[in-house]
């Protein structure tokens, strides 16, 4: 008889038509039972591939044999080795593309969900408060980080662990950066981020909001006046890019950035009783199909549309976002058209976009390319086309080396920047490779503070 | 939280706020801005710094008080808390001995003329200020602006207080008369778009202010791009202060209106709740 094989447990979801209508959180995570089953299909092999896919290289075997002998405080002390943030890691990384596609089992079945799994974990350590209270032996070294995004905190976090005064400068009223500004409630609930930040706090860690470093501080201030003896530098890449085409200025054109702020960081779906308006229309384009296309996508059909589409210039196979997410942008209405580039936004009498006209290039099986035209309706065109880096602190801080494309250079080993004692690490560098994910800035975070303690260990 | 430690009335509509934010004054530079958000539910607004003290630990801004949000600002009182000031943003104004400047205030935009005029006098230059209101009601300031002025013009639009008219009359009338090395305009989009026709001929070079719509004032939302000469900058970074004969004007006069409806509508609600209590 074939030994009988148990499926990848799937998460419980919000259906389509329920959650386009709110910004609850669509995955809705493991039950116990789910997760004991999902972590009895991994194999433990003896050599653990599925860490090797992992960018900050999790004991995921370690962890889920924890989960399978019920021990989730083992499971949680585990992931927590080599990433702090399990509940915001297990929702937002794209796991089909490291972890989850490297396990053995995904090559005749379904891999373990070791996102879910992950999430499990630190759901649970949320609940339960098991994280790191013991106070910590202060050694009078003091830190400033520049940004509270997840290179930041992540930095921040093995600082103070190590006893170091660290001070937290974020340039918003709100803690997070991305996963605050950025990914929609209903794919990470704020809540979850709060409770994170909550934690670093209880490690002693001050958090400043409203301060915009290169403006009410340079940073040669914040190593004299402000005494601090290390700085982290981790400010992101919030510098949207548009296309340049003719109609970019149009009313109802607007970054992904300032949309999905509007809506996630300033209650926009909630106007009037917020303040801040979100000014979208009933025809919606967004330009681009990574991750933050989608998230966008996605948060415009939760304001009531009547169509939105994703317009990109690739096909679906070449889209950088997570499998997961366009399965469900598509279940929740998002159409998309492959293969397009807008070349002009047109505007109606009162100068607001009424419209693009598209090329949609396809290459038949000769390899002709075949280009055809066509106009697509629409009132709100939102562009998703990447960022660059800010220009901010290296305009203010000439001493600090960046490269062609304005990108703070460090050195490879320990992220220090070109002056002695700035370390640099997230979007505002390219230490993450091509890689911008929370993960991705949370490992070049905890990089640095490994070499900003060195640093201050060489200093004594 | 930062604390509102003075409120001054200029009109029923126009007001002062001084705030309490030490290391904000101790950065603040002419030129410059702040965002202000009141509370848990209010916008971001960016605000032109009027002026700001070191020694009192404090920034000076003036609002108007013309959609809800800054309808709300009104209801506060001296010695109230205000959830956010963020700032100093935006680059500060080129200060120097230039010559002779002629600094133009048209209704708020007097305010932020008032650190630019400050500094500029204190380096040396010769200072023409001309500001002018609706109506001598609106008036304010004027007494700081005889101090750092070599002379002062005024003007109203109904003629009650000094000369009759707009701020570009007298503007033309020195620009052709004298030698002028700068002009710096602050004001509404339709008045520094005339100053800056007015000294176009003349290629004085002219600095304006630019206060479109921000988000986060800190270049990451591109939500205040103004297109300067064909390029795209964003005023939370690269400005306020632009050069006035390369903005266009009137794509940033169609971008101000990008949320008109939904400031209406907020409006109207808000005076019905008004009118309810």
């Amino acid at each position: 008889m074939p030994k009988k094989v148990i499926v990848r447990q799937s998460s419980a979801h919000l259906p389509p038509e329920t959650r386009r209508t709110n910004f609850e959180e669509v995955v809705c995570g493991y039950s116990e039972a789910e997760a004991l089953t999902e972590a009895g299909r991994c194999l433990q092999c003896k050599t653990p591939v599925c860490i090797t896919g992992c960018p900050v290289k999790i004991n995921i075997k370690q962890f889920i044999n924890f989960i399978s002998k019920k021990d989730y405080k083992g499971a949680y002390k585990t992931i927590t080795e080599a990433n702090l943030f399990p509940s915001i890691c297990g929702r937002v990384c794209p796991q089909e593309r490291q972890c989850e596609a490297s396990c053995v089992l995904g090559k005749k079945q379904e891999p373990v969900a070791i996102g879910l799994l992950e999430r499990f974990v630190g759901d649970r350590a949320q609940q339960n408060d098991w994280h790191e209270t013991h106070p910590v032996e202060p050694i009078d070294k003091k830190a400033a980080i520049i940004g509270s995004g997840p290179a930041g905190l992540a930095c921040a976090y093995d600082l103070a662990k190590a006893g170091v005064t660290v001070v937290v400068f974020e340039a918003l009223h709100r803690p997070g950066g991305v996963l605050i500004y950025g990914i929609p409630e209903f794919r990470l609930p704020k809540e979850v981020v709060f409770k994170e930040i909550e934690n670093l706090r209880g490690l002693g860690v001050t958090i400043e909001t409203n301060r915009v470093i290169g403006k009410i501080h340079t940073i040669e201030e914040l190593m004299t006046r402000l005494s601090f003896d290390v700085v982290f530098i981790g400010a992101g890449a919030g510098y949207p890019k548009n296309p340049g085409i003719k109609g970019d200025s149009l009313n109802g054109v607007m970054s992904a950035n300032e949309f999905l702020t509007r809506v996630t960081l300033m209650h926009g779906a909630d106007f009037p009783k917020y303040g801040t308006p979100v000014g979208i229309g009933k025809n919606i384009a967004v330009i681009g199909c990574g991750n933050t296309a989608i998230d966008s996508a996605r948060t415009a059909m939760r304001l009531g549309p009547d169509n939105v589409y994703i317009v990109y210039r690739r096909t679906l196979e070449e889209s950088p976002a997570r499998k997961e997410e366009i399965r469900h942008a598509r279940e929740e209405g998002v159409r998309f058209i492959w293969q397009t580039v807008p070349v002009e936004l047109l505007p109606d009498d009162e100068g607001w976009v009424k419209g693009m006209d598209c090329i949609q290039r396809k290459v038949d099986e000769t390899g002709l390319h075949i280009d055809s035209k066509f106009f697509l309706y629409a009132d709100t065109v939102i562009y998703a086309l990447g960022t660059m880096a800010n220009p901010i602190i290296s305009r203010t801080t000439p001493e600090l080396k960046i490269d062609k494309t304005g990108y703070i250079e460090t050195s490879e080993d320990n992220l220090m920047t070109s002056i002695p004692g700035i370390f640099a690490g997230g979007d505002i560098t390219r230490s993450t490779g091509t890689f911008t994910t929370v993960i991705h800035a949370m490992s070049t975070g905890r990089r640095a503070a490994k070499g900003m303690l060195e640093y201050l260990k060489a200093g004594q | 939280m930062f604390e509102i430690v003075r409120i001054e009335n200029f009109s029923p509509s126009t007001f002062l706020w001084e705030v309490r934010a030490p290391e904000i004054a101790h950065a603040a530079r002419p030129g410059q801005f702040v965002i202000v958000r009141c509370d848990e539910k209010a916008e971001r607004i960016p605000l032109t710094i009027a002026d700001f003290d070191v020694v009192s630990g404090t920034v000076t801004v003036v609002i108007q008080a013309a959609g809800k949000s800054t309808f709300d600002m009104k209801a506060y009182k001296a010695l109230d808390q205000i959830s956010d000031v963020a700032g100093p943003l935006g680059e500060p104004s080129e200060i120097e001995n230039f010559g002779t400047v002629v600094l133009v205030g048209g209704g708020l935009g007097v305010a932020p003329v008032f650190p630019i005029l400050r500094a500029l006098k204190l380096k040396g230059c010769r200072t023409i200020s001309i500001i002018g209101f609706r109506s001598k009601s609106l008036v304010f300031w004027e007494g700081r602006f005889r101090e750092y002025s070599d002379e002062t013009i005024i003007v109203t639009d109904d003629g009650t207080y000094g000369e009759k008219g707009l701020v570009t009359q007298p503007l033309k009338q020195i620009i052709t008369e004298r030698e002028i090395n700068r002009v710096i305009a602050i004001g509404p989009l339709v008045m520094m778009k005339a100053a800056a026709e007015v000294t176009r001929p003349a290629g004085v070079r002219t600095i304006v202010s630019v206060n479109p719509i921000m988000v986060d004032g800190t270049g990451m939302c591109g939500s205040c791009r103004v297109s300067l000469g064909g390029e795209v900058k964003f005023a939370c970074i690269d400005g306020p202060d632009m050069d006035g004969h390369l903005v266009n004007f009137d794509e940033l006069l169609i971008r101000q209106k990008r949320f008109s409806k939904y400031e209406k509508k907020s409006l109207e609600l808000y005076e019905k709740k008004c009118q309810k209590k």
